[in-house]
C-alpha cells in the first residue's frame, strides 16, 4: 500500500434553521447564551421541524431553469455544495473541478404532495379494478414530467455537477445517517490510499415535508411532544425532531493542499463504523466501545471535545448516552459533549457531515460550543479541544466515528 | 512489479471468484445462459397490474413466486438474496451466513407505492384530515410499521446484511442506471486499500409498477413498441425508440488474488479496472461531445493499464433510446480509433430489457460469462441497423469468439458514467 496521505477539511458550506456559513452558526452556538432552537411547531403539527433559515439560493443557483428542474432538498444541496467549493477557493476552477470527485449521501427527493392527496381521494372512493385505470390515467397525465429527476438520489449530485461543474466521479449513497458517515469516510481514505485528491462531500435534508415525516413515522421515530433537548428525549420513549440542512465539505490531500496554497480547518485522522443488530440491550454501547477502541483516542492527555449526532430516537440515544459518559467521566480526558441536534434538529443524510463541518469550525476558531442541555455529558470546556470526536449512531441502524484534529499551525499554512 | 497477485502498479489484483444471475430470462446463471446465447427475450406484456391507459404495457418482470404480493422492496430483495446466494456458492467462500467482507449493493428507490399509499388513506377517518396528514394519522396507529421496510434507504443492504453475514456497515450506493457498476468499482477500491480481501457486490432492481413505469415515459425514455414485446428493445436500430423496463439482479464475488488463491479458488475472470466521470450538460443527457463518456472509457482503460487495442469486445450500456446508442457509437469510435468497425460489441438490454439500477452488475456477470463460454450473446432486433453507427454489433445469432478482455459500459440519469474492464486472465 502507498503511503497514507492526511486527508484535510479545506471547504466548509453549512446552511441550516440557525442560518447560512460559518460565522451564523458560530454566533448561535458558541456564544453564552446559546441561540434558542429555531422549531415550527405548527406546520406539521403534532411534528415539530427546524426550518430553513432564509437563504439565496439564486445567488449560487443563477440559473432559474437550473433551479426549477430541482427539488427543495436539491436547491439546498447544490447551494451548501457552492458555499464549500467558495469556501475552499475552488469554485469556477475549470482545472481542479475537472478532477475532483463528489460522494453525496441522500434519500429521495420530495413528491407531489398535493397531487397524491387528489389522486388518493379519487380511488379510495374506487373498487380495484376501476382504481387501477384512474390510477393510470391519473399518473400519465397529472404527474410533473421532470418530478422523478427531483427524487432521484443520485440526482443531488447530478445537479451539483451541473450547476459547479464537480465532475471527476460522482456517488451517491443511500441509508439514512450512516450514508453521510460513509460519504466521508469514502473521500477520506480514497485520499489516504492516493486514489483522488479533492472530494467534495455531503448531503441536505429537506425536513419541510410531509411526506419525507411519513417515512419516519412508520418507523415510530418521530418526536411529536413539545420541544425537548436531544438526550432529554429518551424519559419519554425518544424521538427525533427533523432539521433542514445541508453541509458540505471539501476533503483534500494534504499535499494537494499545500501546493495550491489552500489553507486547512482540520484533519480527519480516523474514522471508522459497524452496524450491530440491536438484538439485546446494551449492543449499541458496545458496538461503540468497539470502535472507540480502534481509534486513537485512549490515552492521550488533551482535550477532547465530542459532537454527538445524536438523533434521540430510542435506543440508540441512551446508549450512545451511557458511552459517551465512560469518556466523560475519565477525568484525563478532559471531554465534553455536545448533541448539536439540540439546536439543529436530526438532519439524517446530512447530520454527520454537519458535524464534521461544526468540529472544523471549532478547530480553526480555537474554541468549543456553549453546552446545549444540562446534564453530565454538556459539561462547560474551559480549554479548546485539540480534537474532536464525532458521533453518527444511526436512529435505526449503524454506527460510526470519526475523529477530527486540528491540524499544526505550522503545516496549515503553504 | 506485475505478477498474479500483483498489478502493474503494484495494487493487489482483483478477482471474480462467484456470480450469480436473475433476469426476467431465469432464476441462475443455468436458466439464462442458453436462453441468451439462442437470443430469447424476457420481455412481455405486462400482467402484474393492469395496463390500461398507459403507452407502454411491457416489460422485463420476474415473477413472484406462487403468486405472492409484490412490492419494490420485497421484490427487489429476493432477487437480490437469490442472486447473492448463487455468487457465493459458486465462490465457496466463508460458511453459510458469515461471508468474510463487506457489501457493495445497489438499490431502487426506497418508497411507499400505491397499494400502500392507499391502504393508508382508507385506514384513518376523513376527520383525520386530507392527504397526508390522514397519512400521518394512520401511520401513528402503528399499525403500519411493517413499511418501513419499503421507505428506508438501507433497508434492503441491511437485509442482506443480516441474511449473508457480510463484514461492518454495508455501502448501499444510487448511480442510477450504472450503479451496479459502481459496486464493482467501490469493492475493487476498498481491496486495493487493502481494507478487504473479499467483498460481496450485488445490483438488484425489481421496480416494475405503475409509477415506476410512468415516470421514464414522461421523460420520454420508453419504447411504446408495444407489440410484440420481445421486438420493442433494439439497441443500434435505426428504428429504436426507447428503452424497455425491466427486473434484475446481478451479484459477484469479488477477491484479491492472493486471497483466491489462499483458499484454493478458481478466478473466473479479473477487474482489471474501472473509470469513472462525470458529465455537467444535462440531467438527462450527454454531453454532445461525448467527452464525459469518453473520459469514462479513457480512465478505465488507464485504470486497467491496458490500450484499447486490448479490448475484445464491449458490454454495450446500448439501452436502444436514440439518444444513448448514439453518444455511445459516438464514444466508442473515438476510444477504439481504427478498430471501431472489428470489434464485437453486443447489448444484453435487446433480450433482458434495461434492469435499471441492476444492469452493470447483471452485464458483468454477463461479460465474464462470456469470456469463460467464448460465445458473446447476441443484440436481438437488430434487422435494421442504425446506418449512422458502425460497430460491429453481434447481430441476432450469437458469436462465437475467443475473448479475452472486455469492456463494460454503464451510464445513468445524472450525468452517471462507469466503465469497467473485465479480463479472463491477469495480464
Amino acid at each position: 500500500m502507498q503511503r497514507q496521505r492526511a486527508a484535510w477539511v479545506t471547504g466548509l458550506g453549512i446552511v441550516s434553521s440557525l442560518g447560512e456559513g460559518q460565522d451564523a452558526h458560530w454566533q448561535a452556538l458558541a456564544r453564552s447564551p446559546v441561540a434558542a432552537a429555531k422549531i415550527d411547531n405548527s406546520s406539521h403539527a403534532p411534528y415539530a421541524v427546524h426550518p430553513l433559515s432564509a437563504v439565496d439560493i439564486d445567488r449560487l443557483i443563477p440559473s432559474r431553469a437550473d433551479r426549477k428542474q430541482m427539488g427543495a432538498w436539491q436547491r439546498l444541496g447544490v447551494h451548501a455544495a457552492g458555499l464549500a467549493l467558495d469556501d475552499a477557493g475552488v469554485a469556477g476552477n475549470e482545472q481542479i473541478l475537472e478532477y475532483m470527485d463528489l460522494v453525496v449521501a441522500a434519500g429521495n427527493g420530495e413528491r407531489d404532495e398535493s397531487f397524491d392527496a387528489r389522486l388518493l381521494d379519487q380511488i379510495c372512493a374506487l373498487s380495484t379494478r376501476e382504481a387501477a385505470a384512474t390510477l393510470n390515467a391519473a399518473l400519465a397525465s397529472g404527474l410533473r414530467p421532470t418530478l422523478y429527476l427531483g427524487e432521484l438520489s443520485n440526482l443531488l449530485a447530478g445537479n451539483i455537477q451541473i450547476v459547479h461543474k464537480v465532475t471527476g466521479s460522482s456517488r451517491t449513497l443511500k441509508g439514512e445517517e450512516l450514508a453521510g458517515f460513509s460519504a466521508i469516510e469514502d473521500a477520506t481514505r480514497r485520499i489516504a490510499a492516493g486514489q483522488a485528491d479533492i472530494v467534495l462531500a455531503g448531503g441536505a435534508l429537506n425536513a419541510e415535508r410531509n411526506d419525507l415525516l411519513l417515512n419516519y413515522e412508520l418507523a415510530d421515530s418521530l418526536w411529536a411532544m413539545p420541544f425537548a433537548p436531544v438526550w432529554e428525549r429518551s424519559r419519554a420513549g425518544g424521538g427525533f425532531v427533523p432539521g433542514s440542512a445541508a453541509a458540505f465539505l471539501v476533503i483534500e490531500a494534504s499535499d494537494h493542499a499545500l501546493k495550491r496554497g489552500a489553507r486547512a480547518y482540520a484533519r480527519i485522522s480516523a474514522t471508522t463504523s459497524d452496524r450491530v443488530l440491536r438484538a439485546e440491550a446494551g449492543d449499541i454501547a458496545a458496538s461503540l466501545r468497539r470502535l472507540g477502541d480502534r481509534l486513537p483516542i485512549g490515552q492521550a492527555d488533551h482535550v477532547l471535545g465530542v459532537l454527538s449526532g445524536a438523533s434521540g430516537v430510542e435506543p440508540a440515544t441512551s446508549e450512545e448516552y451511557s458511552f459517551l459518559k465512560d469518556w466523560i467521566g475519565v477525568p484525563q480526558q478532559r471531554a465534553s459533549a455536545r448533541a448539536y441536534g439540540t439546536l439543529l434538529g436530526h438532519s439524517v443524510e446530512a447530520h454527520f457531515p454537519i458535524g464534521v463541518a461544526l468540529a472544523c469550525l471549532a478547530l480553526d476558531r480555537n474554541g468549543f460550543f456553549e453546552p446545549f442541555e444540562d446534564n453530565a455529558l454538556e459539561v462547560p470546556c474551559t480549554v479548546p479541544p485539540e480534537r474532536i470526536l464525532v458521533t453518527s449512531v444511526g436512529h435505526w441502524r449503524g454506527e460510526g466515528l470519526a475523529l477530527i484534529e486540528r491540524v499544526d499551525s505550522s503545516a496549515r499554512m503553504a | 512489479m506485475r505478477s498474479l497477485t500483483l498489478d502493474s502498479r503494484g495494487r493487489p489484483r482483483i478477482v471474480v471468484t462467484g456470480m450469480g444471475l436473475v433476469t426476467s430470462l431465469g432464476w441462475g446463471k443455468s436458466e439464462n445462459w442458453p436462453r441468451l446465447i439462442a437470443g430469447q427475450s424476457g420481455i412481455a406484456h405486462i400482467t402484474r397490474f393492469p395496463t390500461d391507459g398507459l403507452k407502454t404495457t411491457i416489460a422485463g418482470t420476474i415473477a413472484t413466486p406462487n403468486g405472492t404480493a409484490y412490492s419494490a422492496y420485497t421484490h427487489s430483495l429476493r432477487i437480490a438474496e437469490s442472486a447473492a446466494d448463487e455468487a457465493i456458492q459458486q465462490a465457496g467462500i466463508g460458511t453459510p451466513g458469515r461471508f468474510p467482507g463487506p457489501l457493495f449493493i445497489a438499490t431502487p428507490p426506497s418508497e411507499l407505492e400505491w397499494p400502500q399509499l392507499s391502504r393508508l388513506y382508507a385506514h384513518a377517518e376523513p376527520a383525520a384530515g386530507e392527504g397526508y396528514r390522514r397519512l400521518l394519522a394512520a401511520a401513528r396507529t402503528r399499525a403500519f410499521d411493517e413499511l418501513h421496510h419499503d421507505v428506508a434507504f438501507a433497508s434492503i443492504a441491511d437485509a442482506m446484511q443480516r441474511r449473508f453475514g457480510t463484514h461492518g456497515e454495508p455501502l448501499s450506493l444510487c448511480t442510477a442506471c450504472a450503479s451496479g457498476a459502481s459496486t464493482i468499482q467501490l469493492a475493487m477500491e476498498r481491496l486495493r486499500r487493502g481494507e478487504a480481501e473479499a467483498a460481496l457486490c450485488v445490483g438488484t432492481d425489481a421496480t416494475v409498477h405503475p409509477e415506476g413505469l410512468v415516470r421514464f415515459s414522461l421523460l420520454s425514455a420508453l419504447s411504446t413498441r408495444n407489440d410484440p414485446p420481445e421486438a420493442a428493445s433494439r439497441p443500434f436500430s435505426k428504428s429504436r425508440d426507447g428503452f424497455v423496463i425491466a427486473e434484475g439482479a446481478g451479484a459477484v464475488v469479488v477477491e484479491t488474488y492472493e486471497h483466491a488463491r489462499a483458499r484454493g479458488a478458481k478466478p473466473l475472470g479479473v477487474v482489471m479496472g474501472a473509470g469513472e466521470k462525470a458529465d455537467c450538460y444535462h440531467r438527462t443527457r450527454s454531453k454532445p461531445d461525448g467527452s464525459a463518456i469518453i473520459g469514462a472509457i479513457t480512465k478505465a482503460l488507464a485504470d486497467a493499464d491496458v490500450t484499447s487495442n486490448d479490448i475484445d469486445h464491449v458490454n454495450a450500456h446500448g439501452t436502444s433510446t436514440p439518444e444513448n446508442d448514439k453518444m455511445e457509437w459516438l464514444s466508442l469510435a473515438h476510444v477504439l480509433g481504427p478498430r471501431k468497425h472489428a470489434v464485437p460489441v453486443t447489448s444484453n438490454k435487446s433480450q433482458i430489457g434495461h434492469t435499471l439500477i441492476a444492469a452493470g452488475a447483471v452485464e458483468a456477470v454477463i461479460a465474464l460469462m462470456t469470456m469463460n463460454e467464448g460465445v458473446i450473446p447476441p443484440t436481438i432486433n437488430h434487422h435494421e441497423p442504425d446506418p449512422e453507427i458502425h460497430l460491429d454489433v453481434v447481430s441476432n445469432t450469437a458469436r462465437t469468439a475467443q475473448v479475452r478482455s472486455v469492456l463494460s459500459n454503464s451510464f445513468g440519469f445524472g450525468g452517471q458514467n462507469v466503465c469497467l474492464v473485465l479480463a479472463a486472465e491477469p495480464w
